[in-house]
Protein backbone atom coordinates (compact mmCIF):
# COMPACT_ATOMS: atom_id res chain seq x y z
CA UNK A 1 0.00 0.00 0.00
CA UNK A 2 1.28 3.47 -0.76
CA UNK A 3 1.85 5.69 2.25
CA UNK A 4 -0.55 8.45 1.27
CA UNK A 5 -3.83 8.22 -0.56
CA UNK A 6 -4.77 11.06 -2.88
CA UNK A 7 -7.38 13.38 -1.47
CA UNK A 8 -10.58 12.84 -3.45
CA UNK A 9 -11.60 16.48 -3.14
CA UNK A 10 -9.93 19.85 -3.43
CA UNK A 11 -11.50 22.20 -0.88
CA UNK A 12 -12.27 25.74 -1.98
CA UNK A 13 -10.06 27.03 0.82
CA UNK A 14 -7.13 25.62 2.73
CA UNK A 15 -6.13 28.64 4.78
CA UNK A 16 -8.41 30.34 7.29
CA UNK A 17 -9.25 34.00 6.79
CA UNK A 18 -8.12 34.77 10.31
CA UNK A 19 -5.39 32.95 12.26
CA UNK A 20 -7.84 32.43 15.12
CA UNK A 21 -10.20 30.46 12.87
CA UNK A 22 -10.04 26.71 12.42
CA UNK A 23 -10.95 24.65 9.39
CA UNK A 24 -12.81 21.46 10.25
CA UNK A 25 -13.92 18.66 8.04
CA UNK A 26 -17.38 17.14 8.62
CA UNK A 27 -18.14 13.91 6.82
CA UNK A 28 -18.36 12.27 4.35
CA UNK A 29 -19.14 9.44 6.71
CA UNK A 30 -20.41 11.18 9.78
CA UNK A 31 -22.96 9.39 11.94
CA UNK A 32 -25.14 12.49 12.23
CA UNK A 33 -25.37 13.41 8.56
CA UNK A 34 -27.89 11.01 7.12
CA UNK A 35 -26.25 10.86 3.75
CA UNK A 36 -22.66 10.81 2.62
CA UNK A 37 -21.80 14.45 2.30
CA UNK A 38 -18.65 16.32 3.15
CA UNK A 39 -18.72 19.82 4.55
CA UNK A 40 -15.45 21.69 4.92
CA UNK A 41 -16.17 24.51 7.35
CA UNK A 42 -14.13 27.39 8.64
CA UNK A 43 -15.17 28.09 12.21
CA UNK A 44 -14.58 30.93 14.59
CA UNK A 45 -15.08 29.31 18.00
CA UNK A 46 -18.64 27.93 17.58
CA UNK A 47 -19.59 30.17 14.69
CA UNK A 48 -19.44 28.99 11.08
CA UNK A 49 -17.64 31.52 8.90
CA UNK A 50 -17.86 29.78 5.54
CA UNK A 51 -18.50 26.32 4.22
CA UNK A 52 -17.68 24.30 1.14
CA UNK A 53 -20.13 21.48 0.49
CA UNK A 54 -18.98 18.44 -1.45
CA UNK A 55 -21.25 15.72 -2.72
CA UNK A 56 -20.65 12.82 -5.06
CA UNK A 57 -19.71 10.06 -2.66
CA UNK A 58 -22.75 8.09 -3.77
CA UNK A 59 -22.21 8.67 -7.48
CA UNK A 60 -22.80 5.43 -9.34
CA UNK A 61 -23.16 6.54 -12.94
CA UNK A 62 -26.95 6.42 -13.15
CA UNK A 63 -27.12 8.42 -16.37
CA UNK A 64 -24.39 6.39 -18.04
CA UNK A 65 -25.98 3.11 -16.99
CA UNK A 66 -29.39 4.14 -18.36
CA UNK A 67 -27.96 4.44 -21.86
CA UNK A 68 -27.29 0.71 -22.06
CA UNK A 69 -30.75 -0.42 -20.97
CA UNK A 70 -34.08 -0.41 -22.73
CA UNK A 71 -36.56 2.28 -21.78
CA UNK A 72 -38.35 -0.26 -19.60
CA UNK A 73 -35.52 -2.02 -17.85
CA UNK A 74 -34.05 1.12 -16.34
CA UNK A 75 -37.12 1.73 -14.18
CA UNK A 76 -35.53 -0.05 -11.16
CA UNK A 77 -32.63 2.41 -11.35
CA UNK A 78 -35.05 5.31 -11.27
CA UNK A 79 -36.39 3.96 -7.96
CA UNK A 80 -33.03 4.38 -6.39
CA UNK A 81 -32.79 8.11 -6.95
CA UNK A 82 -35.00 9.33 -4.16
CA UNK A 83 -35.54 6.09 -2.30
CA UNK A 84 -37.85 7.76 0.23
CA UNK A 85 -40.48 8.40 -2.41
CA UNK A 86 -39.56 6.05 -5.23
CA UNK A 87 -43.03 6.06 -6.76
CA UNK A 88 -42.83 9.75 -7.66
CA UNK A 89 -39.59 9.04 -9.53
CA UNK A 90 -41.25 6.15 -11.33
CA UNK A 91 -44.22 8.19 -12.48
CA UNK A 92 -42.19 11.22 -13.53
CA UNK A 93 -39.90 9.07 -15.63
CA UNK A 94 -42.79 7.13 -17.18
CA UNK A 95 -44.56 10.34 -18.04
CA UNK A 96 -41.45 11.68 -19.75
CA UNK A 97 -41.29 8.61 -21.99
CA UNK A 98 -45.06 8.68 -22.54
CA UNK A 99 -44.74 12.30 -23.65
CA UNK A 100 -42.23 11.29 -26.31
CA UNK A 101 -44.43 8.41 -27.45
CA UNK A 102 -47.62 10.44 -27.36
CA UNK A 103 -49.38 8.03 -25.03
CA UNK A 104 -52.32 9.10 -22.92
CA UNK A 105 -52.69 6.96 -19.81
CA UNK A 106 -56.03 5.52 -18.72
CA UNK A 107 -58.20 7.47 -16.25
CA UNK A 108 -57.78 4.88 -13.49
CA UNK A 109 -54.02 4.96 -13.92
CA UNK A 110 -54.04 8.77 -13.77
CA UNK A 111 -55.91 8.82 -10.46
CA UNK A 112 -53.90 5.95 -9.03
CA UNK A 113 -50.61 7.65 -9.88
CA UNK A 114 -51.82 10.82 -8.22
CA UNK A 115 -52.92 8.90 -5.14
CA UNK A 116 -49.67 7.00 -4.87
CA UNK A 117 -47.58 10.13 -5.47
CA UNK A 118 -49.28 11.79 -2.53
CA UNK A 119 -48.91 8.67 -0.43
CA UNK A 120 -45.18 8.64 -1.20
CA UNK A 121 -44.93 12.30 -0.36
CA UNK A 122 -46.34 11.55 3.09
CA UNK A 123 -43.77 8.78 3.58
CA UNK A 124 -40.95 11.05 2.42
CA UNK A 125 -41.95 13.96 4.64
CA UNK A 126 -42.37 11.58 7.58
CA UNK A 127 -38.81 10.36 7.05
CA UNK A 128 -37.41 13.85 6.77
CA UNK A 129 -39.25 15.28 9.77
CA UNK A 130 -38.53 12.22 11.89
CA UNK A 131 -34.82 12.32 11.14
CA UNK A 132 -34.45 16.03 11.69
CA UNK A 133 -36.33 15.79 15.00
CA UNK A 134 -34.15 12.93 16.12
CA UNK A 135 -31.06 14.99 15.39
CA UNK A 136 -32.37 17.49 17.93
CA UNK A 137 -32.85 14.71 20.44
CA UNK A 138 -36.57 14.08 20.04
CA UNK A 139 -36.48 10.30 20.06
CA UNK A 140 -40.16 9.84 20.91
CA UNK A 141 -41.33 11.94 18.00
CA UNK A 142 -38.98 10.03 15.74
CA UNK A 143 -40.46 6.70 16.79
CA UNK A 144 -44.04 7.91 16.37
CA UNK A 145 -43.34 9.18 12.86
CA UNK A 146 -41.36 6.15 11.79
CA UNK A 147 -44.12 3.89 13.08
CA UNK A 148 -46.64 5.43 10.74
CA UNK A 149 -44.10 5.47 7.93
CA UNK A 150 -43.60 1.78 8.42
CA UNK A 151 -47.36 1.19 8.18
CA UNK A 152 -47.24 3.01 4.85
CA UNK A 153 -44.23 1.00 3.66
CA UNK A 154 -45.91 -2.28 4.53
CA UNK A 155 -49.09 -1.12 2.90
CA UNK A 156 -47.18 -0.26 -0.27
CA UNK A 157 -45.45 -3.63 -0.08
CA UNK A 158 -48.90 -5.24 -0.30
CA UNK A 159 -49.41 -3.36 -3.54
CA UNK A 160 -46.00 -3.54 -5.17
CA UNK A 161 -44.14 -6.34 -3.45
CA UNK A 162 -41.34 -4.17 -2.10
CA UNK A 163 -41.00 -1.88 0.88
CA UNK A 164 -38.81 0.89 -0.49
CA UNK A 165 -37.84 0.46 -4.12
CA UNK A 166 -41.08 -0.44 -5.80
CA UNK A 167 -40.45 -0.46 -9.59
CA UNK A 168 -44.19 -0.15 -9.90
CA UNK A 169 -44.54 2.34 -12.75
CA UNK A 170 -44.69 1.11 -16.31
CA UNK A 171 -44.52 3.05 -19.53
CA UNK A 172 -48.20 3.43 -20.32
CA UNK A 173 -49.52 2.39 -16.95
CA UNK A 174 -48.79 0.50 -13.76
CA UNK A 175 -47.53 -2.96 -12.92
CA UNK A 176 -50.83 -4.14 -11.47
CA UNK A 177 -54.11 -2.91 -10.08
CA UNK A 178 -54.87 -2.50 -6.38
CA UNK A 179 -55.10 -5.80 -4.53
CA UNK A 180 -58.28 -6.68 -2.70
CA UNK A 181 -58.73 -4.87 0.58
CA UNK A 182 -56.05 -2.29 -0.13
CA UNK A 183 -58.40 0.67 0.14
CA UNK A 184 -59.86 -0.72 3.36
CA UNK A 185 -56.44 -0.76 4.97
CA UNK A 186 -55.90 2.78 3.65
CA UNK A 187 -58.92 3.89 5.68
CA UNK A 188 -57.34 2.43 8.82
CA UNK A 189 -54.05 4.19 8.07
CA UNK A 190 -55.87 7.54 7.87
CA UNK A 191 -56.89 7.04 11.49
CA UNK A 192 -53.46 5.88 12.61
CA UNK A 193 -51.83 8.77 10.78
CA UNK A 194 -54.02 11.27 12.57
CA UNK A 195 -53.28 9.73 15.93
CA UNK A 196 -49.50 9.56 15.58
CA UNK A 197 -48.97 12.83 13.74
CA UNK A 198 -51.33 14.51 16.19
CA UNK A 199 -49.09 13.36 19.02
CA UNK A 200 -46.05 14.83 17.27
CA UNK A 201 -47.87 18.14 16.79
CA UNK A 202 -48.62 18.11 20.51
CA UNK A 203 -45.04 17.30 21.45
CA UNK A 204 -43.15 19.58 19.10
CA UNK A 205 -45.11 22.51 17.70
CA UNK A 206 -44.91 24.72 20.79
CA UNK A 207 -42.00 22.99 22.42
CA UNK A 208 -39.67 25.62 23.85
CA UNK A 209 -36.51 23.59 23.22
CA UNK A 210 -37.50 22.87 19.65
CA UNK A 211 -38.40 26.48 18.90
CA UNK A 212 -35.15 27.75 20.42
CA UNK A 213 -33.16 25.38 18.28
CA UNK A 214 -35.00 26.02 15.00
CA UNK A 215 -36.47 29.54 14.93
CA UNK A 216 -34.18 31.93 12.97
CA UNK A 217 -31.77 29.11 12.25
CA UNK A 218 -30.77 28.36 8.68
CA UNK A 219 -32.74 31.28 7.25
CA UNK A 220 -32.98 31.74 3.49
CA UNK A 221 -34.80 34.58 1.76
CA UNK A 222 -37.17 34.15 -1.17
CA UNK A 223 -34.87 36.02 -3.55
CA UNK A 224 -31.90 33.86 -2.59
CA UNK A 225 -33.97 30.70 -2.79
CA UNK A 226 -35.08 31.46 -6.35
CA UNK A 227 -31.63 32.61 -7.41
CA UNK A 228 -30.11 29.36 -6.15
CA UNK A 229 -32.74 27.19 -7.83
CA UNK A 230 -34.65 26.11 -4.73
CA UNK A 231 -38.05 24.53 -5.26
CA UNK A 232 -40.42 22.51 -3.15
CA UNK A 233 -40.88 22.83 0.62
CA UNK A 234 -37.75 24.96 1.05
CA UNK A 235 -38.95 27.60 -1.40
CA UNK A 236 -42.43 27.48 0.11
CA UNK A 237 -41.03 27.89 3.61
CA UNK A 238 -39.81 31.35 2.54
CA UNK A 239 -43.41 32.39 1.98
CA UNK A 240 -44.14 31.92 -1.71
CA UNK A 241 -46.85 29.44 -2.74
CA UNK A 242 -44.94 27.93 -5.66
CA UNK A 243 -46.05 24.36 -6.20
CA UNK A 244 -46.06 22.57 -9.54
CA UNK A 245 -49.20 20.70 -8.53
CA UNK A 246 -51.05 24.02 -8.49
CA UNK A 247 -49.02 26.01 -11.02
CA UNK A 248 -48.75 23.53 -13.87
CA UNK A 249 -51.31 20.86 -12.93
CA UNK A 250 -50.38 17.38 -14.12
CA UNK A 251 -51.96 13.97 -13.49
CA UNK A 252 -55.23 14.63 -11.65
CA UNK A 253 -54.11 17.57 -9.52
CA UNK A 254 -56.24 20.02 -11.47
CA UNK A 255 -59.40 18.36 -10.10
CA UNK A 256 -58.36 18.24 -6.46
CA UNK A 257 -59.06 20.64 -3.67
CA UNK A 258 -55.91 21.42 -1.68
CA UNK A 259 -53.95 24.28 -0.23
CA UNK A 260 -50.30 25.14 -0.61
CA UNK A 261 -48.90 25.75 2.88
CA UNK A 262 -46.18 28.39 3.14
CA UNK A 263 -43.83 29.51 5.88
CA UNK A 264 -43.01 32.99 7.14
CA UNK A 265 -39.28 33.46 6.86
CA UNK A 266 -37.65 30.30 5.59
CA UNK A 267 -35.98 29.00 8.74
CA UNK A 268 -35.80 25.46 10.08
CA UNK A 269 -39.03 25.80 12.01
CA UNK A 270 -40.88 26.89 8.87
CA UNK A 271 -39.50 23.95 6.93
CA UNK A 272 -40.68 21.60 9.68
CA UNK A 273 -44.13 23.13 9.70
CA UNK A 274 -44.52 23.31 5.92
CA UNK A 275 -43.76 19.59 5.71
CA UNK A 276 -46.19 18.73 8.50
CA UNK A 277 -48.96 20.76 6.85
CA UNK A 278 -48.18 19.28 3.44
CA UNK A 279 -48.69 15.81 4.81
CA UNK A 280 -52.15 16.81 6.02
CA UNK A 281 -52.93 18.23 2.58
CA UNK A 282 -51.70 15.03 0.95
CA UNK A 283 -53.95 12.93 3.16
CA UNK A 284 -56.82 15.26 2.28
CA UNK A 285 -56.06 14.68 -1.41
CA UNK A 286 -55.86 10.92 -0.96
CA UNK A 287 -59.34 10.90 0.64
CA UNK A 288 -60.71 12.76 -2.38
CA UNK A 289 -58.93 10.44 -4.79
CA UNK A 290 -60.32 7.30 -3.17
CA UNK A 291 -63.82 8.61 -3.92
CA UNK A 292 -62.93 9.67 -7.46
CA UNK A 293 -61.13 6.46 -8.46
CA UNK A 294 -62.84 5.25 -11.66
CA UNK A 295 -63.04 1.58 -12.70
CA UNK A 296 -61.23 0.35 -15.78
CA UNK A 297 -57.81 -0.85 -16.87
CA UNK A 298 -54.63 0.59 -15.36
CA UNK A 299 -52.54 0.13 -18.49
CA UNK A 300 -53.12 1.46 -21.97
CA UNK A 301 -53.78 -1.08 -24.69
CA UNK A 302 -50.90 0.00 -26.89
CA UNK A 303 -48.69 -2.65 -28.42
CA UNK A 304 -45.76 -0.24 -28.66
CA UNK A 305 -45.20 -0.36 -24.92
CA UNK A 306 -47.56 -2.81 -23.19
CA UNK A 307 -46.93 -6.53 -23.14
CA UNK A 308 -49.73 -8.55 -24.73
CA UNK A 309 -51.82 -10.81 -22.46
CA UNK A 310 -49.95 -13.99 -21.60
CA UNK A 311 -52.66 -16.21 -23.07
CA UNK A 312 -52.22 -14.61 -26.49
CA UNK A 313 -48.44 -14.93 -26.29
CA UNK A 314 -48.88 -18.70 -26.08
CA UNK A 315 -51.65 -18.84 -28.66
CA UNK A 316 -50.69 -16.64 -31.59
CA UNK A 317 -47.44 -15.78 -33.33
CA UNK A 318 -48.06 -12.01 -33.57
CA UNK A 319 -48.34 -11.64 -29.82
CA UNK A 320 -45.33 -13.86 -29.27
CA UNK A 321 -43.26 -11.65 -31.59
CA UNK A 322 -44.66 -8.56 -29.92
CA UNK A 323 -43.68 -9.86 -26.50
CA UNK A 324 -40.22 -10.84 -27.73
CA UNK A 325 -39.56 -7.51 -29.42
CA UNK A 326 -40.70 -5.52 -26.39
CA UNK A 327 -38.41 -7.48 -24.09
CA UNK A 328 -35.37 -7.71 -26.36
CA UNK A 329 -35.47 -4.38 -28.21
CA UNK A 330 -37.54 -2.34 -25.81
CA UNK A 331 -40.38 0.04 -26.66
CA UNK A 332 -39.50 2.01 -29.79
CA UNK A 333 -39.63 5.64 -28.72
CA UNK A 334 -39.83 8.24 -31.51
CA UNK A 335 -36.76 10.45 -31.85
CA UNK A 336 -36.92 13.71 -29.95
CA UNK A 337 -36.45 15.12 -26.51
CA UNK A 338 -38.80 15.95 -23.66
CA UNK A 339 -38.53 17.48 -20.22
CA UNK A 340 -41.16 16.46 -17.71
CA UNK A 341 -41.17 17.70 -14.14
CA UNK A 342 -43.19 16.50 -11.18
CA UNK A 343 -43.41 18.07 -7.76
CA UNK A 344 -41.49 15.50 -5.75
CA UNK A 345 -41.26 15.65 -2.00
CA UNK A 346 -38.08 17.73 -2.27
CA UNK A 347 -38.98 20.00 -5.15
CA UNK A 348 -38.99 19.95 -8.90
CA UNK A 349 -37.89 16.53 -10.11
CA UNK A 350 -37.31 16.80 -13.83
CA UNK A 351 -36.52 14.11 -16.35
CA UNK A 352 -34.91 15.22 -19.58
CA UNK A 353 -34.99 12.27 -21.96
CA UNK A 354 -33.52 12.17 -25.45
CA UNK A 355 -34.37 9.42 -27.90
CA UNK A 356 -32.75 8.60 -31.21
CA UNK A 357 -35.73 6.50 -32.23
CA UNK A 358 -34.61 3.15 -30.82
CA UNK A 359 -35.53 1.04 -27.83
CA UNK A 360 -32.70 2.40 -25.72
CA UNK A 361 -32.45 5.96 -24.46
CA UNK A 362 -29.81 8.18 -26.01
CA UNK A 363 -29.75 10.12 -22.79
CA UNK A 364 -31.64 10.28 -19.52
CA UNK A 365 -30.86 13.29 -17.42
CA UNK A 366 -32.33 13.94 -14.00
CA UNK A 367 -32.84 17.39 -12.63
CA UNK A 368 -32.48 16.30 -9.03
CA UNK A 369 -33.76 18.79 -6.45
CA UNK A 370 -31.30 17.57 -3.79
CA UNK A 371 -28.32 18.29 -6.01
CA UNK A 372 -29.47 21.82 -6.75
CA UNK A 373 -30.26 22.39 -3.08
CA UNK A 374 -26.74 21.37 -2.10
CA UNK A 375 -25.43 24.10 -4.42
CA UNK A 376 -27.00 26.75 -2.20
CA UNK A 377 -26.66 24.98 1.14
CA UNK A 378 -23.82 27.28 2.22
CA UNK A 379 -26.33 30.17 2.33
CA UNK A 380 -28.12 28.48 5.22
CA UNK A 381 -25.02 27.22 7.00
CA UNK A 382 -22.73 30.27 6.87
CA UNK A 383 -23.05 32.54 9.85
CA UNK A 384 -24.78 29.94 12.00
CA UNK A 385 -23.57 27.77 14.84
CA UNK A 386 -21.50 24.67 14.29
CA UNK A 387 -24.10 22.62 16.17
CA UNK A 388 -26.81 23.86 13.79
CA UNK A 389 -25.14 22.46 10.70
CA UNK A 390 -26.67 19.03 11.29
CA UNK A 391 -30.29 20.13 11.90
CA UNK A 392 -30.18 22.64 9.04
CA UNK A 393 -28.75 20.03 6.76
CA UNK A 394 -31.48 17.64 7.90
CA UNK A 395 -34.17 20.17 7.08
CA UNK A 396 -32.88 20.48 3.50
CA UNK A 397 -33.53 16.72 3.23
CA UNK A 398 -30.65 15.84 0.96
CA UNK A 399 -31.16 12.35 -0.44
CA UNK A 400 -27.82 10.91 -1.49
CA UNK A 401 -29.21 8.64 -4.17
CA UNK A 402 -30.81 11.53 -5.96
CA UNK A 403 -28.12 14.12 -5.32
CA UNK A 404 -25.18 12.05 -6.53
CA UNK A 405 -26.94 9.80 -9.06
CA UNK B 1 -51.84 29.89 -20.36
CA UNK B 2 -48.48 29.38 -21.99
CA UNK B 3 -49.54 30.51 -25.47
CA UNK B 4 -49.14 34.29 -24.94
CA UNK B 5 -45.64 33.92 -23.52
CA UNK B 6 -44.69 31.68 -26.43
CA UNK B 7 -45.78 34.39 -28.84
CA UNK B 8 -43.87 36.99 -26.83
CA UNK B 9 -40.70 34.92 -26.91
CA UNK B 10 -41.03 34.39 -30.64
CA UNK B 11 -41.60 38.08 -31.20
CA UNK B 12 -38.93 39.40 -28.87
CA UNK B 13 -36.16 36.88 -29.18
CA UNK B 14 -36.68 35.18 -32.53
CA UNK B 15 -34.30 36.37 -35.20
CA UNK B 16 -32.23 35.13 -38.04
CA UNK B 17 -29.87 33.15 -35.85
CA UNK B 18 -32.32 32.36 -33.03
CA UNK B 19 -34.80 29.69 -34.02
CA UNK B 20 -37.95 29.43 -31.91
CA UNK B 21 -39.97 26.23 -32.05
CA UNK B 22 -42.39 24.31 -29.87
CA UNK B 23 -41.63 20.73 -28.84
CA UNK B 24 -44.11 18.73 -26.75
CA UNK B 25 -45.66 21.96 -25.52
CA UNK B 26 -42.38 23.58 -24.51
CA UNK B 27 -40.86 26.59 -26.24
CA UNK B 28 -37.39 25.80 -27.54
CA UNK B 29 -34.80 28.39 -28.54
CA UNK B 30 -31.97 27.17 -30.76
CA UNK B 31 -29.16 29.67 -30.95
CA UNK B 32 -25.42 29.96 -31.58
CA UNK B 33 -23.18 29.98 -28.47
CA UNK B 34 -22.27 33.61 -29.00
CA UNK B 35 -25.88 34.65 -28.50
CA UNK B 36 -26.45 32.58 -25.35
CA UNK B 37 -25.59 35.03 -22.59
CA UNK B 38 -27.43 37.98 -24.13
CA UNK B 39 -30.54 35.91 -24.80
CA UNK B 40 -30.64 34.38 -21.34
CA UNK B 41 -30.17 37.81 -19.80
CA UNK B 42 -33.21 39.04 -21.72
CA UNK B 43 -35.16 35.93 -20.73
CA UNK B 44 -34.40 36.64 -17.10
CA UNK B 45 -34.68 40.39 -16.94
CA UNK B 46 -37.42 41.14 -19.44
CA UNK B 47 -39.49 37.98 -19.60
CA UNK B 48 -39.28 36.87 -15.98
CA UNK B 49 -37.56 33.49 -16.26
CA UNK B 50 -36.12 33.70 -12.79
CA UNK B 51 -35.53 30.04 -11.96
CA UNK B 52 -32.58 28.32 -13.58
CA UNK B 53 -33.60 24.68 -13.58
CA UNK B 54 -30.98 22.70 -15.30
CA UNK B 55 -28.08 22.52 -17.68
CA UNK B 56 -26.85 19.41 -19.37
CA UNK B 57 -25.29 18.36 -22.64
CA UNK B 58 -26.14 15.76 -25.27
CA UNK B 59 -23.34 14.03 -27.12
CA UNK B 60 -23.80 13.23 -30.82
CA UNK B 61 -20.38 11.80 -31.81
CA UNK B 62 -21.28 11.42 -35.49
CA UNK B 63 -22.44 14.98 -35.84
CA UNK B 64 -20.55 18.21 -36.28
CA UNK B 65 -20.80 20.25 -34.06
CA UNK B 66 -20.75 17.39 -31.62
CA UNK B 67 -22.44 18.65 -28.45
CA UNK B 68 -25.81 20.16 -27.63
CA UNK B 69 -25.77 22.20 -24.45
CA UNK B 70 -29.32 22.29 -23.14
CA UNK B 71 -30.69 24.71 -20.56
CA UNK B 72 -34.10 24.77 -18.92
CA UNK B 73 -35.59 27.83 -17.28
CA UNK B 74 -38.83 28.37 -15.42
CA UNK B 75 -40.78 31.52 -14.82
CA UNK B 76 -42.34 31.50 -11.37
CA UNK B 77 -44.69 34.31 -12.34
CA UNK B 78 -45.92 32.96 -15.70
CA UNK B 79 -45.55 29.32 -14.68
CA UNK B 80 -44.01 28.20 -17.91
CA UNK B 81 -40.73 26.59 -18.91
CA UNK B 82 -38.42 27.32 -21.78
CA UNK B 83 -35.56 25.31 -23.23
CA UNK B 84 -32.48 26.98 -24.67
CA UNK B 85 -30.24 24.84 -26.81
CA UNK B 86 -26.92 25.65 -28.37
CA UNK B 87 -24.36 23.59 -30.27
CA UNK B 88 -20.64 23.51 -29.59
CA UNK B 89 -17.85 21.70 -31.38
CA UNK B 90 -15.56 19.06 -29.99
CA UNK B 91 -12.52 21.25 -30.71
CA UNK B 92 -13.90 24.18 -28.76
CA UNK B 93 -16.61 22.98 -26.37
CA UNK B 94 -17.08 26.35 -24.69
CA UNK B 95 -20.05 28.49 -23.75
CA UNK B 96 -20.34 31.51 -21.50
CA UNK B 97 -21.13 30.86 -17.88
CA UNK B 98 -24.49 31.86 -16.43
CA UNK B 99 -23.19 32.21 -12.88
CA UNK B 100 -23.46 35.98 -13.19
CA UNK B 101 -27.21 35.65 -13.64
CA UNK B 102 -28.13 32.63 -11.52
CA UNK B 103 -26.41 31.31 -8.41
CA UNK B 104 -27.63 27.79 -9.06
CA UNK B 105 -25.62 27.68 -12.30
CA UNK B 106 -22.45 27.22 -10.25
CA UNK B 107 -23.09 23.65 -9.18
CA UNK B 108 -24.83 22.51 -12.32
CA UNK B 109 -22.14 23.85 -14.63
CA UNK B 110 -19.56 22.01 -12.57
CA UNK B 111 -21.45 18.77 -13.15
CA UNK B 112 -21.83 19.37 -16.87
CA UNK B 113 -18.16 20.27 -17.11
CA UNK B 114 -16.90 17.07 -15.55
CA UNK B 115 -19.40 14.81 -17.30
CA UNK B 116 -19.05 16.23 -20.83
CA UNK B 117 -16.00 18.46 -20.75
CA UNK B 118 -18.00 21.54 -21.65
CA UNK B 119 -15.99 24.59 -20.71
CA UNK B 120 -18.03 27.32 -19.08
CA UNK B 121 -16.07 30.49 -19.76
CA UNK B 122 -16.03 32.71 -16.71
CA UNK B 123 -16.92 30.04 -14.17
CA UNK B 124 -13.76 29.87 -12.10
CA UNK B 125 -14.90 27.02 -9.89
CA UNK B 126 -15.06 24.02 -12.19
CA UNK B 127 -13.68 21.53 -9.67
CA UNK B 128 -15.04 17.99 -9.90
CA UNK B 129 -18.24 17.57 -7.95
CA UNK B 130 -19.69 14.10 -8.44
CA UNK B 131 -16.35 12.65 -9.49
CA UNK B 132 -13.05 13.09 -7.70
CA UNK B 133 -9.82 15.01 -8.19
CA UNK B 134 -7.67 13.40 -10.83
CA UNK B 135 -10.43 11.58 -12.69
CA UNK B 136 -9.37 11.33 -16.32
CA UNK B 137 -11.92 11.80 -19.08
CA UNK B 138 -15.58 12.73 -19.25
CA UNK B 139 -17.75 9.72 -18.39
CA UNK B 140 -20.99 10.74 -20.09
CA UNK B 141 -19.35 11.21 -23.47
CA UNK B 142 -20.31 8.37 -25.75
CA UNK B 143 -16.68 7.40 -26.34
CA UNK B 144 -16.03 6.77 -22.63
CA UNK B 145 -16.44 3.00 -22.12
CA UNK B 146 -18.97 2.15 -19.47
CA UNK B 147 -16.72 -0.42 -17.86
CA UNK B 148 -13.58 1.68 -17.53
CA UNK B 149 -12.57 1.85 -13.90
CA UNK B 150 -10.29 4.41 -12.27
CA UNK B 151 -9.19 3.35 -8.85
CA UNK B 152 -8.12 5.76 -6.17
CA UNK B 153 -6.49 3.02 -4.15
CA UNK B 154 -4.28 0.25 -5.56
CA UNK B 155 -6.30 -2.74 -6.57
CA UNK B 156 -5.54 -5.77 -4.44
CA UNK B 157 -4.51 -8.64 -6.68
CA UNK B 158 -6.02 -12.02 -5.86
CA UNK B 159 -3.55 -14.49 -4.41
CA UNK B 160 -2.27 -16.87 -7.09
CA UNK B 161 -3.83 -20.28 -6.71
CA UNK B 162 -1.31 -22.72 -5.32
Amino acid sequence: MSASLPNPIRPAFNEPLDPAHVIVNIGPSHPATHGTIQIVAEIDAEKVVRTDVHCGYLHRGFEKECESHTWHTLIPYVDRLNYCSALINNFAYCEAVETLMGIEITPRCRYLRTLLSEYSRVADHLTCVAASLMELGAMTAFLYLVTIRDYIYEHLADLTGARVTYSYGRIGGLANDLPEGWLKRLEEIFGEYEEFVGRVHGLIDRNRIFIDRTRDVGVISTADAINWGYTGPILRSTGVPRDLRKDTPYLAYGELDFEVPVGIKGDNYDRYFVRMREMDESMHMIRQLVDMLPPGPVTVDDRRCTLPPKRLVYDEIESLINHFKLIMDGPQVPAGDAYVAHESANGELGFYVVSDGTGRPWKVHVRAPSFVHMGGAHLMLDGGQLADIIPTFGSINMIGGECDR
Amino acid sequence: MSAPIQATIREQLGGEDVDVSVSHGMTVLDLPPARLLATVRRLKEELGFDLFLDVTAVDWPQREPRFDVVYHFYSTAQRVRVRVRTRVTEAEPAVDTLTGLYGSARYMERECHEMYGIDFRGNFDLRPILLYEGFVGHPLRKDYPKRREQWLIPERKPEPAS
